[in-house]
């Protein structure tokens, strides 16, 4: 009888669920980091896997949980701010790419919108499937902006943002590897392009110039996608 | 020695405040300036572009000191910050359990297309990124 009120208690307590997400968090990374950082080890996808099964198994809300894990969540925005030190750090390199960066971003950004548009309507989606999906490479805030200006949902479309971040993160490494790609700058700023933030937490761990220009296409890309999405939408669906 | 530990605990303290201080103002600034100008931008993106800027300004004010005597504090927080950037994905990540229903019917042509055009994207923007450069080093 006991233990029931306690779980009444904790469950409804901000400070469990966050814990619970810390811990998670801290268990995923240490398998990832026994697995000498495998890029199939994602730590964030172990990570939502393991909270939301026991969201699921426990039948908590969503709302419940955020109510904890929100503090963790706020900590993104100041983690954003804080690639201006990866950035200055590698400020050289940054300069000396400054066109391949560019055009990269131009050709990147639409193949990541048009690919995503067109497979939708390949597969005979709903109309507000395919907005939803169209900023699928972007970070979450954006993307979500951006989904709800085409006709789309925006907490949908936060969830495929985080689907395809931990899905490019995953990928990025062996891909790379399999085109002979070494050069880390090149292989950053993919990462951040087609995965934001998910992408640039994997590159950080794999190399600091990678890290460095992984941000600075999540950046990019954010801008380019918000301004660039109503038009590619327009032409592409018609 | 005790007192030695005690006293550059209490240094490190303000410190850490400080540079915590430091990257949350930024932030904010950047939220503002991003509702000021109207730019379809995150703040914290913005936030990151002031800091960049206050930080070489900075470097400069010191005599061209490095970026991590210019960061101090600063530098060892946001590290600190970006090496666990992985959590921060977690909340939001959870919110696909209240969205299952909405996926269900479609989830197989989801994953397709999410796969598919991640796959395209990496190598459209890395390949662009290698030969673009190849080309304007030989120029």
């Amino acid at each position: 009888m006991e233990l029931s009120g306690i779980w009444v208690y904790l469950s409804a307590t901000p400070l469990f669920w966050l814990v619970v997400t810390i811990s998670a968090y801290l268990l995923a990374d240490r398998i990832a980091l026994a697995s000498g950082r495998n890029p199939l080890v994602n730590p964030v996808l172990i990570s939502i896997v393991l909270v939301s099964a026991l969201l699921v198994a426990t039948g908590t809300s969503y709302e419940a949980y955020f109510s904890g894990a929100q503090f963790v969540h706020f900590l993104l925005g100041p983690a954003i701010v804080a690639l201006a030190l990866p950035l200055l750090r590698n400020l050289r390199a940054i300069r000396a790419n400054l066109l391949p960066m560019l055009v990269a971003l131009l050709v990147g950004g639409l193949v990541a919108m048009i690919s995503a548009i067109g497979l939708a309507l390949a597969f005979g989606l709903p109309h507000d499937m395919v907005a939803t999906l169209a900023p699928k490479s972007v970070t979450g805030a954006v993307a979500m902006g951006v989904a709800e200006q085409l006709g789309g949902d925006p907490s949908l479309a936060a969830a495929f943002v985080i689907v395809t971040g931990v899905i490019g993160a995953i990928m990025v490494t062996p891909l790379m590897n399999a085109l002979g790609i070494r050069d880390y700058a090149a292989r950053g700023f993919a990462a951040g392009l087609a995965a934001h933030g998910i992408g640039t937490a994997r590159a950080l761990h794999v190399n600091d110039v990678a890290g460095a220009f992984a941000g600075i296409a999540m950046a990019l890309s954010a801008l380019f996608t918000a301004l660039i999405a109503p038009i590619v939408m327009a032409v592409v669906v018609g | 020695m005790g007192a030695d530990v005690a006293t550059s605990d209490l240094r490190l303290e303000p410190a850490m405040l400080h540079a915590v201080a430091v990257l949350l103002v930024a932030q904010l600034a950047g939220e503002i300036l991003v509702r000021l100008s109207g730019i379809p931008v995150p703040g914290p993106v913005v936030g990151m572009l002031l800091l960049i800027i206050g930080l070489v300004l900075r470097q400069h004010a010191l005599g061209g000191a490095d970026v991590e005597a210019a960061a101090g504090p600063v530098a060892s927080v946001a590290d600190t910050l970006l090496r666990n950037m992985s959590l921060m994905f977690i909340p939001a990540g959870c919110g696909i359990i209240e969205r299952l229903d909405d996926v269900a019917p479609h989830v197989l042509a989801l994953m397709v297309i999410l796969i598919v055009s991640t796959f395209l994207a990496l190598v459209a923007t890395a390949c662009t990124f290698v030969a673009v450069r190849r080309l304007t080093s030989r120029g």
